[in-house]
């Protein structure tokens, strides 16, 4: 039965797990080994410098900058995101006209569910040369163009929506809540999909309206996913680089005058533009941390005692 | 940790109300409050379909527009429906950024299937020293974002003297698909029954034999979940691309992915006079896409919904 289990065990798993090693964990190890130098990219030579990088970066306005702005993203698309996806799963699910005591969906939820879902599956370069048609600054723009349309926008001045510096960074969060809200349904959909029936007419029996179904007893009850979904969000906020890389003026983003610039841009035009190296690998270090912050703060505060059902 | 594809399908669980219409209704106001409700309902849900089918529509529109009917005003309608844009835009490199990028994933998926499932099954159904380990060594992969090892992955590969080779490409895509395949085929395997492959060991099958002839056909299923879920992955793979297959040299030949490309193309000023050409560009990319998640919407849905809840 044991028959050369262990030269099939090894002959297995040598080449998936050597590829994922030198190409995944060993660049990870070496981004925070890196970040202790001031390295320039461009040769092989380079010092140990200790936390300089980290001490240049505390006192980098632009760094700072980013930072903030990676902190208000952290806080805003994902809250919002799991707003409207709770919303709509709810909708879906239970908003429908009450059949005969039950609780249903409403109608054509299957369609909803695939067509919000859709821009799950589309690339982020696709988004970014859509989104860029619809905030086009003149009236070609789809959205200057229906504001004006209505008669709503101003023709000789119209928004100039991704170069405004107050504006641009919400334009930004609009997008990712765009292309997020219809995933984050279709998993709130799959948790109250699974909480029994019988609850949600027990409630419903005892004179408990849809409204307070909801937040009685789909809220408590989903409570893990939303948990969950927080934290890819955070993850997915942390990033943020390809939307912004690819809507925003400046190299690798962040324009006007730094305004959308979140730490991955700003890493990006250091490695790449500026050679510098050991001071992006320093950034890369201090998303790392932020995010594992994040996780485990979100882990921690939202902690409950586990509702079996 | 459930099997993700044997979840029912969705839709049908969805109006659990319509089961026997036999028993009474709780009565009148709840007959009332779930007509203002659905009506409100239906209001936000078609809202937010419009707001993702417009500006889709509105670019395939574009498609056939001129450069200068989508530069007058937002709201015009094509006069002329022909298909010019989509030649314009294959001649100016869409074609070759589409070859590229099939010609890496004709490699890279086949790769990352055999490899993902080659380690999944290991480790799903073999105990050895460390094996529980190697599993979440192989999970941890998908926590942190790929932009955190972008800087040393590029020298790494320059090392290997790989940037801008497909050879380079295919190997990193696998790398970083490896994650998500081995967490999702590794559930998928545990679920499979142990008699039939203990009878065919019994019978002097290899531990090799039995995994090609034994265990990948009836993991079908969820091999088809996990590659339709690479397909999209990788179809769509943006960042590793870019950081990875510049151009070296004057000389060297741009192998931009199809993604890549479109989006270096919108960048370049001169391409800014031929938009209905880029919008053809970007429609050709998204046609498989669109194709691939209608057929398959509910492994696509299942398998991100799994990867997200473990």
């Amino acid at each position: 039965m044991h028959r050369k289990k262990y030269p099939f065990i090894v002959g297995f798993l040598v080449l998936p797990v050597g590829l994922y090693l030198l190409l995944v964990i060993w660049p990870y190890i070496q981004t925070i080994s890196y970040s202790f130098t001031d390295w320039s990219g461009a040769s092989q030579n380079f010092g140990f410098v200790g936390f300089d990088n980290y001490k240049d970066l505390a006192d980098d306005d632009v760094f700072l900058k980013a930072l903030r702005h990676n902190a208000l993203l952290l806080v805003l698309v994902p809250t919002l995101t799991i707003l409207l996806s709770l919303f709509f799963a709810f909708m879906v699910n239970v908003g429908g006209r009450g059949g005969a005591g039950g609780v249903s969906g409403v109608k054509g939820s299957g369609f909803y569910r695939i067509v919000f879902f859709f821009p799950q599956v589309l690339s982020v370069a696709i988004l970014a040369i859509l989104f860029k048609a619809v905030y086009r600054g003149d009236d070609s723009g789809l959205i200057n163009g229906s504001l004006q349309a209505v008669g709503l926008g101003d023709k000789n001045n119209p928004t100039e929506w991704l170069n405004d510096p107050d504006l641009v960074l919400w334009c930004i969060v609009f997008v990712m809540i765009w292309a997020g809200a219809g995933f984050y349904m279709v998993l709130f959909s799959a948790a109250m999909q699974s909480i029994p029936k019988d609850i949600y007419e027990a409630a419903l029996l005892d004179g408990a309206g849809r409204v307070q179904t909801f937040f009685r007893v789909t809220l408590p009850l989903l409570w893990e996913t939303i948990q969950t979904a927080w934290v890819f969000l955070a993850i997915l906020s942390m990033d943020a680089f390809l939307l912004i890389s690819t809507l925003t003026s400046q190299d690798f983003g962040g324009g006007p005058d730094h305004s959308s610039e979140v730490i991955s841009t700003y890493l990006m035009r250091n490695f790449q533009t500026y050679s510098k190296s050991g001071y992006a690998c320093a950034m890369g270090v201090v998303m790392l941390l932020l995010t594992l912050i994040v996780s485990i703060v979100t882990l921690r505060l939202s902690r409950r005692e586990r509702i079996e059902y | 940790m459930t099997a993700p594809a044997t979840q029912p399908p969705v839709t049908k669980a969805a109006l659990p109300g319509q089961r026997g219409g036999g028993r009474g209704g709780p009565g009148r106001r709840d007959g009332m409050e779930g007509k203002t409700l659905n009506a409100f309902s239906h209001g936000f849900l078609v809202l937010w379909a419009i707001m993702i089918v417009l500006p889709l529509f509105w670019i395939l529109l574009g498609n056939f527009k001129t450069d200068s009917q989508i530069k007058s005003s937002a709201w015009t309608w094509p006069t002329e429906w022909t298909f010019d844009a989509f030649q314009r835009g294959w001649e100016k490199g869409v074609g070759d950024y589409l070859l590229n990028t099939l010609i890496v994933m004709i490699f890279s998926v086949p790769l990352t299937m055999l490899l993902g499932a080659m380690a999944a099954y290991v480790l799903a159904r073999y105990e050895f020293v460390g094996n529980r380990f190697l599993y979440y060594f192989f999970v941890a992969g998908s926590m942190f974002p790929v932009f955190l090892a972008l800087v040393p992955l590029y020298f790494m590969v320059d090392r290997l003297g790989m940037l801008n080779t497909y050879q380079g490409l295919i190997l990193v895509y696998v790398a970083y698909s490896l994650p998500f395949t081995v967490f999702y085929l590794y559930s998928f395997f545990r679920t499979l029954p142990t008699a039939v492959h203990e009878a065919a060991v019994i019978d002097g099958a290899s531990h090799t034999r039995v995994f090609f002839q034994i265990m990948v056909p009836m993991a079908k299923p969820g091999l088809i979940s996990v590659g339709i879920f690479n397909v999209l992955g990788q179809w769509n793979q943006y960042i590793l691309p870019l950081t990875l297959m510049q151009k070296q040299s004057g000389g060297d030949a741009d192998r931009s992915m199809l993604a890549q490309g479109l989006v270096s193309l919108m960048n370049q000023g001169n391409y800014e006079t031929d938009l209905p050409a880029l919008y053809a560009g970007m429609t050709i990319s998204m046609i498989p896409v669109f194709v691939v998640y209608v057929s398959f919407q509910r492994q696509v849905q299942s398998g991100l919904t799994v990867a997200t809840l473990k």
